[in-house]
């Protein structure tokens, strides 16, 4: 048994045999066979290792002309790695002895020649590691023939260990019988991470050297609530992990149900749950998890994934993606919310000294018109798709709310003489998520088509604090009571003046504020895809009178200790079983 | 140099001086000429560390063993000592690796 730590990146725990994906997506379909097979997996090793050295000579040969001098020693070392009869005697004794397939014998004598390189200080050595993979890839490729079966041929539940994972190969996870994903690298933050936490597979990031420690068929527990991966466990700690599987697999079975019905209070008021997304295909783990739509579209992955602007093309492509993975229901796509982040300010001539209050959002986008127009060309051109809205973030000001309609209108006005078609009527809204926008918000109903309160900004704004900053992240909650009656202010605001008001916010996924938020006359919440079904749940329980008055009581709080106290005691009366 | 041993065993320490040290050509030529013996070879950097199979490139690569490294080279068999003097030999002469490519 090996405990190995990493960052829990979706919570839940998977059991299962490891698949373990390389960049040629093999995947070892067995782990041991009969004793009567014994012999064949020998035969299979052997015509393996031929056939490898055979390949590697045709190559070097057909390559010699361009082939450096270097190159050319690299492929002679694989050669002479395969023909030494001291790893084919090491692989063949783990087929007599253990009974094992050739392909997993072979994976773990590689894999574990693989981690020695790893561990060496000369980075010229290091990089044999490449080397040891290849050699293994080509040997497997070389044992498993046309038998090797990709993900979605998965015939029982497998966790999956990669090196990484690309956010598309991740996207394509829901397909497969992939119950849970452990990866060498990444952070939380990473998109990766952000789409296994939608995907709601069970998943650890960040395990260092994983995938050269662990062989395709051992058995892997991923615990994506304590941060670690276990490799072999023991039989007790197997049984401990069933137990608590089952207690997920319990509440989870329970939130898929909800996935069919409507977000409707026990007296018969709709919601509406959205989901935020940052990749087009994350619009579809929405409609699996029962989303209304999307309400919020990040578009500066975009942008970050190419570092660069990205054609009008790419992007078009994008939301219309997006769009119709919607299949009909609401798209709220928000432009490019750039400036703050690392790349952008590191492509500053100067760095500012103060990111969050400096020329980021809507402020950089009205600064490059180009980039801005581009963006807009494609918005609207994927507008007559489906049903899509446009946002601009960060908005501080009706002048500049005006400046970036102007914008768009001007967009349009190109179109219309290219004889490009797009939506003349798409519902034009913005983010309130600076003090100044919350406080004003009476004066912005009347000319905005709807709003979206961007807790997490406004809450960082309001109270002067930097979440992400740990000396100070403990005064970082939305449940203070200026930030509760601000929230509050907007959504009368809103509803008083007939438009749309929702919450984009992590505020709006957590059920602990779902109530409150519901009983100042919240209807529309936009969440991680992962947390709609409990929210769900959540409103489905309560009536209208009901969270009204836990919301008038909640407000009259003058502390947020008081405020979050009542929240969890009432939410736990409601949700008993649920970790809240 | 060489010291014959009691069932034919023999033993050498010899400096690596090529500037590369261990690395893919050198391995390389090291087991070949390693693998035209009958005898066991086994090699250390006579520092108390593993010692490897000298017929096998991804052990002799795991060596790690830069310029500058000493090589302790172990033979035992019936050639043990031409084996050795011709090892010792490649490995002095810098495996004739630092000409330009």
């Amino acid at each position: 048994m090996e405990i190995l730590r990493g960052i829990a990146v979706s919570p839940g725990v998977a059991i299962g045999e490891a698949v373990v994906l390389d960049a040629e997506e093999y995947r070892i379909p067995r782990r041991s066979v009969a004793a009567f097979d014994v012999a064949e997996q020998h035969e299979i090793l052997k015509q393996a290792l031929e056939a490898s050295i055979h390949e590697i000579k045709a190559q070097k040969e057909q390559l010699s002309d361009h082939l450096g001098r270097d190159a050319a020693d690299i492929f002679s070392w694989h050669v002479g790695v395969l023909q030494a009869d001291q790893l084919h005697k090491q692989i063949a004794a783990l087929i007599e002895e253990n009974h094992f397939s050739a392909a997993y014998a072979t994976s773990i004598v590689m894999r574990t020649y693989q981690r020695r390189f790893m561990k060496m200080d000369d980075p010229l050595l290091a990089e044999r590691v490449r080397d040891v993979q290849d050699i293994e890839r080509r040997l497997l490729r070389n044992i498993l023939g046309e038998s090797r079966e990709d993900l979605a041929h998965l015939s029982s539940p497998a966790a999956l260990i990669a090196h990484d994972l690309s956010p598309s190969q991740t996207a394509q996870l829901s397909q497969t019988k992939v119950i849970g994903v452990a990866l060498d690298v990444g952070g939380a933050a990473s998109h990766t991470a952000i789409l296994l936490r939608s995907l709601g597979r069970p998943a650890v990031v960040g395990v260092n050297d994983l995938s050269s420690r662990v062989s395709g068929g051992d058995t892997i527990i991923i615990d994506g609530v304590n941060d670690i991966v276990i490799v072999s466990p023991d039989a007790k700690t197997l049984e401990q992990y069933r137990d608590q599987q089952l207690k997920y697999i319990r509440i989870r079975d329970e939130l898929t149900a909800m996935r069919e019905l409507p977000a409707v209070s026990k007296d018969g008021e709709r919601f509406q749950l959205l989901g935020n997304i940052e990749f087009p295909q994350e619009s579809k783990i929405c409609s699996d998890n029962g989303a209304d739509g999307i309400g919020l579209y990040r578009t500066e992955f975009l942008y970050l994934r190419r570092r660069g602007e990205p054609p009008e093309e790419e992007q078009y492509n994008a939301y219309r993606d997006a769009v119709l993975c919607a299949e009909g229901r609401p798209v709220t796509i928000r432009t490019f919310d750039l400036g703050a982040d690392k790349y952008t300010q590191e492509r500053f001539v100067e760095p500012e000294p103060n990111p969050m209050l400096g020329l980021r959002s809507i402020r950089y986008s009205l600064q490059r018109l180009d980039t801005f127009k581009t963006q807009l060309r494609a918005i609207l051109r994927a507008s007559t798709e489906g049903q899509v809205k446009l946002m601009f973030p960060l908005i501080i000001s009706l002048m500049e709310f005006r400046q970036a309609r102007m914008m768009l209108h001007d967009t349009m006005e190109d179109l219309e003489e290219e004889g490009i078609p797009f939506n003349r009527d798409i519902e034009v809204g913005i983010m309130v998520e600076t003090p100044a926008a919350a406080i004003q918000c009476r004066d912005f109903a009347r000319e905005v088509g709807f709003v979206s309160i961007g807790t997490n900004d406004l809450v960082q704004y309001v109270l002067a604090v930097d979440r992400g900053n740990e000396r100070v992240s403990r005064y970082y909650t939305p449940a203070h009571p200026a930030v509760l009656r601000l929230i509050h202010d907007v959504i009368k605001a809103c509803a008083k003046a007939g438009i749309g008001c929702s919450i984009c916010g992590e505020m709006a996924g957590q059920p602990i504020y779902t109530m409150l938020l519901a009983g100042m006359g919240l209807r529309a919440f936009s969440m991680a895809p992962h947390n709609i079904p409990e929210v769900k749940k959540l409103i489905r329980m309560c009536t209208i009178r009901q969270v009204e008055r836990l919301a008038r009581r909640a407000l009259t709080f003058d502390t947020e200790r008081q405020v979050i106290n009542y929240l969890r005691s009432q939410t736990r009366k409601i949700l008993p079983d649920d970790p809240i | 140099m060489t010291e014959p041993g009691t069932n034919n065993c023999a033993t050498a320490e010899v400096t690596i001086v090529n500037s590369h040290g261990l690395h893919a050509r050198p391995v390389m030529r090291f087991v070949d000429l390693a693998s035209r013996y009958e005898a066991e070879i086994r090699v250390d950097k006579g520092d108390g560390t593993e010692q490897v199979d000298g017929k096998s490139p991804m052990h002799m690569m795991l060596l790690a063993a830069p310029k500058g490294t000493t090589l302790r080279i172990l033979t035992r068999g019936a050639d043990a000592e031409v084996a050795l003097k011709a090892l010792a030999e490649l490995v002095a002469s810098g495996f004739s690796d630092d000409e330009p490519s």
